[in-house]
């Protein structure tokens, strides 16, 4: 009964959304899409992000790699093939790949399997790697990568970046990309796989001793995280209309870290409200960065860089004084939704006995 | 490859190879510097201090705040500047990881980089992005011809600094009470403090004498690439980690020899194979997961075996 009630309710929200995502677009104007558009990529890769950090408990940091991975796919594959001799102006296209071109859901696939077949074979020796260690290591691979597409200009244009690429400012297919995204998480966090990947983060000796393949479990986590972060880095790349290499710094990463900690870790509803949160608030935090006049004067602090003060400042509160962050390890169900409707001090009154 | 090799000895004449090799030490030692304040803190809290590069950074800051704005001798700088780095690293502990002592592990390494990513921040806004100038030291920075080659005096005073204040350090560690007390901190935090070690003045320390460590490599990195930026501390602050996991974490001497290893292995590979100088900061990565792959615990590192 429960179970097919939730169903039913899940399937009319995502209808929903998707009459709301249609209304966006061609109510809004394309600054306020470019947003909600963000924030439905920045969704798709703070999910990717949970599934290894949250979910399998393993710390990476390679989202921003393997997202420069996935953008550089559709990059390199949908510009149109007449525009690239002046994209390629400094070094031409390698011919091997000059006469390629790929529909955009094609290259979009294309760029989240490299980037899970990258995973794949880096996974081997790092994934026995722990905790700091394994996120300096991530770290490390997205800055080959980076360095690695800096220098091979016959296909990724170098340091000068791909321009000309097809923009994709729609809001419909982003959700559409989004939805699947989620849903497919959302299977995967309540398949035994699933309940593998938890039972790894709570304990990883008493994980293998209950029979659990660790390796098998970490690299297929590792290897769908880097599926939607290399989906999710296409469809970035086609919001943007250009890639470069500055765009996929690790600094990069720390949104997604934010996101993810801000909504909760092992949490995939948390990882929504996060992605929308942090993106929006930086989008609406750029007032710091403009000079404020108050009163007739000009007040001194405001000026560029206050932002991303804030926003790290932000950071640091959340990690030091509400670490759990929005959900926890909870999920937003239907049945929470139902109780809190009945009875809506209840959610207080339980948080006050827990402490 | 092999062929290009022996072509590029061939062509490289012995006092270039000197040139190199100064420059390399020179380099190692710098890295050798800054890699002890992350093995320092490693050995004690198990964690990685992701803010210690832009500690370095900060120093930089600093020295140039006081040559160039203040007027300060360079001497004196010198100073202030071990002092005030020391406070930033002592305040940055307080502030962001003691809070957080019986945390998840997780929650303490997203705070290590909460820190740096704000530090860098901060300096971007109080400092602006622009590239400034580290002040010109004419002792320091003047060249010294040897027949044809042309080397720094920095690159002489580097290793030697390096040297002095490793002894230093090692005489803290081995023949102080506070050095008995992190090296009692650091076998077993839970019997040191049960046997009365202040475990929060031990942390203290620490922080103080790595950051203390880094506001003098990051004096010397000054002089000899003089570009300060924000984000100055990011990539010797990562290579630095890496120096002190291949030398094996919580190892100060082998931190020593990481950065060695680190610092020499970068310029060979960009004097011998010119053509992969664009791929020079990935060395340090590539050189980490081999290392770790090979012999998790480093060169010197103890072997762990993990309890149940």
């Amino acid at each position: 009964m429960k179970k097919k009630r939730d169903l039913i309710l899940s399937v009319i929200l995502l209808i929903v959304l998707f009459g709301l995502s249609w209304l966006l677009n061609s109510e809004m104007d394309s600054y306020v899409r470019r947003i909600a558009n963000l924030c439905m990529i920045y969704a798709i890769i703070g999910l990717s992000m949970n599934v290894t950090n949250g979910f399998a408990g393993q710390f990476s940091l390679g989202q921003a790699g393997f997202m420069a991975i996935g953008a550089y796919v559709v990059g390199i594959f949908t510009v149109p093939v007449a525009a690239r001799a002046t994209v390629f102006y400094a070094v031409p296209m390698n011919p091997a790949i000059a006469g390629i071109q790929l529909p955009v859901w094609a290259a979009l696939l294309g760029g989240g399997l490299l980037a899970a077949l990258v995973a794949f074979l880096i996974g081997a020796p790092i994934l026995r790697l722990k905790g700091d260690y394994l996120a300096i290591a991530t770290l490390g691979f997205s800055e080959i990568i980076r360095i690695v597409i800096t220098n091979a200009s016959s296909i990724t244009n170098g340091a000068l970046g791909i321009k000309d690429i097809p923009t994709l400012n729609d809001a419909r297919y982003i959700f559409l990309a989004t939805a699947i995204a989620f849903v497919f998480i959302a299977a995967l966090i309540n398949s035994s796989y699933g309940r593998a990947f938890k039972a790894i983060r709570e304990d990883e000796i008493a994980a293998e001793a209950m029979g659990i393949n660790l390796y098998k479990h970490k690299c297929l986590a590792f290897m769908i995280s880097a599926f939607f972060a290399g989906v999710g880095g296409g469809l970035y790349a086609m919001l943007l209309g250009t890639v470069d290499p500055k765009n996929f710094l690790f600094t990069l990463t720390y949104n997604f870290l934010l996101i993810i900690v801000l909504g909760g870790m092992g949490s995939i509803t948390g990882s929504m409200f996060g992605a929308i949160i942090v993106t929006a608030g930086l989008e609406y935090l750029r007032i710091f960065d403009e000079p404020l006049e108050l009163f007739g004067m000009n007040i001194p602090l405001f000026r560029p860089g206050l932002r991303m003060v804030i926003f790290s400042v932000l950071l640091m509160v959340c990690v030091l004084f509400w670490r759990h962050g929005i959900m926890g390890t909870k999920e937003l169900t239907w049945d929470r939704i139902a109780q809190f409707c009945k009875n809506p001090l209840a959610v207080f009154k339980r948080k006050g006995a827990a402490k | 490859m092999q062929m290009e090799l022996f072509q590029a000895i061939a062509n490289m004449s012995g006092a270039n190879f000197a040139q190199h090799l100064v420059n390399g030490i020179s380099l190692g030692s710098l890295y050798a510097l800054i890699a002890i304040g992350y093995t320092m803190v490693y050995g004690i809290l198990l964690m990685i201090n992701f803010a210690h590069g832009d500690i370095v950074m900060m120093a930089c800051y600093f020295a140039f705040f006081g040559i160039t704005i203040f007027h300060i001798p360079w001497y004196i700088t010198f100073v202030g500047v071990i002092i005030a780095t020391a406070l930033l690293g002592a305040i940055i502990e307080r502030t962001a990881y003691r809070p957080l002592r019986d945390a998840p592990k997780n929650s303490v390494l997203i705070s290590a980089i909460g820190a740096s990513f704000l530090l860098e921040n901060l300096a971007n806004y109080l400092f602006s992005g622009r590239p400034m100038r580290f002040p010109n030291i004419p002792l320091l920075s003047q060249n010294i011809s040897f027949g044809s080659v042309q080397i720094q005096a920095i690159s002489f005073v580097i290793p030697v600094i390096t040297i002095l204040s490793l002894v230093v350090l090692l005489h803290i560690v081995n023949h102080t009470k506070i050095g008995m007390a992190m090296r009692a901190v650091s076998k077993d935090y839970e019997i040191a403090r049960v046997m009365g070690v202040n475990i929060d003045n031990v942390i203290s320390t620490t922080f103080i004498i790595g950051s203390a460590l880094a506001a003098i490599g990051a004096f010397m990195w000054g002089v000899k690439y003089p570009g300060i930026t924000p984000m100055l501390g990011v990539m010797p602050g990562l290579k630095c980690f890496i120096a002190a996991v291949i030398g094996g974490i919580g190892n100060i001497k082998g931190a020593v020899i990481g950065g060695f290893i680190l610092g020499l292995g970068e310029i060979m590979i960009v004097a011998f194979f010119p053509q992969l100088s664009g791929y020079r900061d990935a060395f340090a990565f590539i050189l980490l997961i081999i290392i770790l792959f090979y012999k998790p615990t480093g060169l010197l590192g103890e072997k762990i075996t993990e309890k149940v």
